[in-house]
């Protein structure tokens, strides 16, 4: 029997996938499944490729975060060669990161998952997007938005090579330095950057706390999940991107686990479900125990809300204003309403711009040493960053002569993917109700998805391709009846 | 007067192709004054339906990205194709296969082992795998079939104008809509980009020599490069002579070499063996010790040469038998 | 790809020496192309045939100027055509008719060798050789060597590649052997 209803393609994401919903006789909903059908192969086809190629290999697993997988390539390749950059490496890396953050960021606010709030979900199809939203907003304000994203993506061209598939990170440091040009350009883009964020806090609250409606929607049940939460964190607990610790917080909001990302194996697997070919990451300590939430469940969520929920605050001034004041406002820590995540993506966009500002003022940044040669052997490393979506974590295993023998990535979104999967399931459950479901229904499911801001291309990097080879039966009880093998 | 409909889509795909039209900034405010997006997964929420409704032909053109790899995207590019006037080959994936094409150096037993069973982050123990029809308690779920060999979209479906670039450079895409507003496209089976090598555009060529020559290979991590002379001359494998211009060679303004992903000029069938050739020919080497030297320096040629072309390529992907499910001896 | 046709067309004798069919044949008889210069090792194979020096029916012989006019194109074409090695003769070092060509093929052939290892090709199935003009008997060693060699070695078995385009959409990529109407069960949720 297949689905009642089927959403196909979901949209304003990147990646593919649908929604199948199966509902029960009395017309509301048994479950819905967010099915994840593509996939391509990266872990493979990295084996046999020369190291210093997997920053711009693996950027192309997304084209919208590519500078996120760029940067934890990078990085992986520093611990593969055991190769420590020099200062103005590592700022001129995390000023290019910062930049992305804000524009990567600010795209989901108002191209992807934002329409549904400064357009309205239930708005007409036609109008839940970036031309809605300049139409909402003011043309003036739509203009500002592109300009400001203009801005930023030239710098990142400047300072990276590309602002679509980065070219510019090395084991060592960066390709080329600063010129004084890209550091006086970077200064005035991290102002305009900063404004906009403020600005965009601003709209947030005008079009979507004021509303009571929309607070309502955030605040319910159905839109809510009480998990686990990981984050990168500085030495001081607070949120980071570029480098850090990883810290686990229970769901009460206590302290759980801090580990290097080196460790990751250790803390961190991945479950996998027949119907989606996208991997389910679970905490190792606590254990998969299905689809479910609470602190007997290791499932956990990264990425904006969780980053806020892991930390104790903002590395920047005025983003830690606008942390507190999400937390004062919404009951204090943690915070396990989902749609929130759309607001704490703006917190972090002002700190991604503060830090711009930051590193575009450090004399240090204008150092022409921007990279130190390797000399040991290269052997394994691992690198982690927070890309926008989540914590992301390159592994790689070479020859001597540097060519990868063994990749293995665990990918932003998929660390997101239980949690998401009882997202769709719950707000199908609370908001269908007499078999019916109208566009602007189907649409407050997908918000379900979008406020996680998810990157499936990102979670289903790798290629399961051929058959299953073993399948094990088991009755309601998990005793074994059978096992199904498939070669 | 309606405005001309068309539609966007992505196949195997990272989604860079989709930011490179973001990418026309206050020209995508313009061209949607041109045109009507009718479809357009990434940002607008038309759906699958909404396609099926159309009229065949009643697009003006499709803009299709990404390598074609699962029953689900050659379903979803032959209804496009009904759909449309013009199927445009968007992005080096939809044109040679790009990056995901590299994929078809392994078979499918080995990615599945990788993945389902050898990656050391699987839940123990690792039984369960990705199927196409699944039963669950309330019914049953199916996944797409995946295909053997990455293919290009002109394997898949008859393709009228081809757009190269991982992404394409958003010049490109902007001059690419208003030749097609205008109806002033060139004849079908063009590539929308100069026909001429990057050089022509870069930068540094005032410092490549007259007669290029290497005498050692370099890899971008062994040496700092001097950014303001010829790449190539300086023993990176830079493909520039062998690769289309249009991208204005900003990876060589970022003083890293360019890596093809523009793919040939029309007087190149298979792009990979052709820039091997004008890599060959650049060797400073003439007896066979040191010609094994300099060619151990190239250590990854597939990754290299055919990076972004493998499917396009005239072989295509790793060889060996092909048994009846699709597994490569 | 983009159509090209026209631009690098296959050389007609290749295009018409690969159409016989041969699969049928048992036991299995190599195919070779073979690309000679013209000043030396076609020279050296005419003479061979003179002399009624019979050389293996395998070798289907491409005229060049020169080895260094070998497209490395020319070699994966052939392959992608149904060639299950190619050969090339050109003149030895330093007799080139054009000073430095053979130089060319020497490092093209040796950079195409390494990479079509890396596609399973293996090394044997590319050959190249230095055989002036009056070198008849070698132009017949090497062909009945290598004609043997991949003899033993078997066909060059392309898979998708050797198929036309219609092919490859009509679904002979298929990889499932379960059966659509006997879903399996999945594990507990």
């Amino acid at each position: 029997m297949s689905a009642d209803i089927v959403i196909d393609p979901i949209t304003r994401l990147e990646g593919h996938g649908r929604i199948e919903i199966f509902l029960d006789p009395g017309g509301g909903v048994n479950r819905a499944y967010l099915q994840i059908p593509e996939l391509r192969g990266f872990e493979k086809f990295a084996q046999g490729r020369r190291a210093e190629d997997m920053p711009q290999i693996t950027s192309r697993i997304c084209g919208v975060c590519p500078m996120a997988h760029h940067m934890a390539a990078t990085k992986a390749l520093d611990d593969l060669y055991k190769v420590e950059p020099p200062p103005a490496g590592h700022k001129i890396r995390e000023l290019a990161y910062s930049t992305f953050l804000v524009e990567d960021h600010a795209l989901h606010f108002f191209f992807l998952g934002g329409p549904d709030l400064l357009v309205g979900p239930d708005a007409p199809k036609a109008r839940r997007n970036i031309l809605g939203v300049v139409d909402a907003v003011g043309l003036e304000v739509g203009k500002e938005v592109i300009g400001v994203r203009r801005q930023l993506r030239a710098l990142m061209t400047a300072v990276a090579g590309k602002s679509l598939h980065p070219v510019f990170g090395l084991p060592g440091g960066v390709a080329r330095p600063l010129s004084k040009q890209d550091q006086e350009e970077s200064a005035a883009a991290a102002t305009r950057a900063v404004n906009f964020g403020l600005f965009a806090l601003d709209a947030f609250r005008k079009i979507v706390l004021a509303d009571k409606a929309f607070v309502d929607m955030i605040m319910s049940e159905a839109y809510t999940h009480r998990t686990y939460a990981m984050g990168m964190v500085d030495a001081a607990n607070r949120v980071a991107f570029y480098d850090g610790n990883l810290r686990v917080v229970k769901p009460d909001g206590t302290e759980f686990l801090t580990f290097p990302a080196r460790e990751y194996l250790d803390h961190v697997a991945e479950h996998v479900e027949p119907w989606s070919y996208m991997k389910f990451s679970f905490l190792k300590e606590v254990g998969w125990n299905g689809f479910t939430d609470g602190v007997e469940s290791g499932i956990y969520s990264v990425a904006p809300l969780a980053r806020l929920n892991v930390s104790d605050g903002m590395a920047t001034p005025r983003a830690q204003e606008a942390y507190e004041e999400l937390f004062s406002t919404l009951g204090g820590k943690p915070v396990h309403h989902t749609l929130a995540i759309h607001w704490a993506r703006l917190v972090e966009m002002l700190y991604g711009a503060e830090r711009m500002a930051e590193l575009a003022a450090d004399p240090e940044i204008m150092n022409p040493v921007v990279r130190t040669v390797p000399t040991a052997v290269p052997r394994e490393g691992i690198g982690a960053v927070e890309a926008p979506r989540g914590t992301l974590v390159h592994h790689y295993r070479s020859d001597e002569a540097g060519l990868i023998t063994f990749a293995n990535l665990i990918v932003a979104t998929q660390n997101n993917a239980a949690r998401i999967a009882l997202s769709v399931d719950k707000a199908a459950r609370s908001l269908i109700h007499n078999g019916k479901a109208d566009d602007g229904l189907l649409n407050r499911i997908e918000m379900a998805f979008r406020a996680y801001d998810p990157c499936m291309g990102c979670a289903t990097h790798s290629l399961p391709g051929q058959m299953p080879l073993l399948v094990e039966i088991r009755d309601s009880d998990g005793a074994l009846l059978g096992e199904v093998r498939r070669d | 007067m309606t405005k001309p409909k068309v539609a966007f889509y992505w196949c195997a795909s990272c989604g860079g192709c989709e930011e490179a039209v973001v990418d026309l900034d206050e020209d995508l405010l313009a061209a949607t004054s041109l045109v009507d997006v009718v479809f357009w997964p990434v940002a607008l929420d038309f759906k699958r339906e909404d396609v099926e409704a159309l009229e065949d032909g009643e697009l003006v053109a499709s803009f299709i990205n990404g390598a074609v790899r699962t029953s689900e995207q050659e379903e979803m590019v032959a209804l496009l194709r009904r759909k449309s006037q013009a199927v445009v080959a968007f992005g080096s994936c939809a044109v040679l296969g790009g990056i995901p094409g590299l994929a078809n150096l392994y078979d499918r037993e080995a990615i599945l082992s990788t993945v389902y069973r050898e990656a050391p982050s699987l839940e123990v123990p690792a039984t369960t795998f990705p199927m196409k029809q699944t039963r669950v308690d309330e019914g049953e779920l199916s996944l797409p079939t995946l295909w053997s060999s990455v293919c290009t979209l002109d394997d898949v479906i008859d393709v009228d104008y081809y757009l190269p670039g991982c992404a394409p450079p958003p010049r490109l895409i902007w001059a690419a809509l208003s030749a097609l507003v205008e109806g002033r496209l060139p004849e079908k089976g063009a590539v929308l980009a100069p026909d001429v090598a990057l050089c022509s555009e870069c930068p540094l060529s005032a410092t490549k020599p007259e007669k290029l020559s290497v005498s050692r290979f370099r890899r971008p991590h062994e040496f700092l490069a001097d950014p303001e002379l010829c790449l190539l001359a300086q023993g990176l494998v830079c493909l520039g002579p062998a690769t289309r211009a249009g991208c204005e060679a900003v990876c060589i303004a970022g003083n890293m070499p360019c890596t093809g992903c523009m793919g040939p000029t029309t007087r190149v069938t298979d792009y990979g063996a052709k820039a091997l050739s004008g890599i060959a020919s650049l060797l400073a080497a003439d007896d066979d010790a040191d010609i094994t030297a300099r060619t151990a320096e190239i250590v990854d040629p597939v990754g290299t040469f055919y990076r972004y072309s493998l499917p396009a390529s005239l072989l295509r992907q790793r060889v060996g038998e092909t048994v009846g499910n699709g597994a490569i001896k | 790809m983009p159509d090209t046709a026209g631009l690098v067309k296959l050389p007609e004798e290749m295009a018409a020496a690969l159409a016989t069919d041969d699969t049928a044949k048992q036991p299995f008889a190599p195919t070779i192309v073979a690309f000679f210069c013209t000043w030396c090792t076609y020279t050296a194979a005419d003479m061979a045939g003179l002399s009624r020096m019979a050389y293996s029916p395998a070798i289907r012989v491409v005229r060049l100027m020169c080895s260094g006019r070998l497209d490395p194109q020319f070699v994966v074409a052939a392959f992608r055509h149904g060639a299950d090695g190619v050969l090339i003769g050109g003149c030895h070092p330093g007799d080139c008719h054009y000073q430095e060509g053979n130089y060319k093929a020497l490092r093209r052939v040796a950079l195409l060798r390494s990479l079509l290892g890396q596609l399973g090709i293996e090394p044997q199935r590319l050959r190249l050789e230095w055989i002036s003009a009056s070198e008849g008997e070698k132009v017949q060693r090497v062909c009945n060597e290598m004609a043997e060699q991949l003899r033993e070695l078997g066909p060059l078995r392309l898979g998708s590649q050797g198929l036309q385009a219609e092919q490859v959409q009509n679904g002979h990529q298929e990889y499932l052997s379960i059966d659509t109407h006997d879903p399996v069960e999945a594990t507990t949720p």
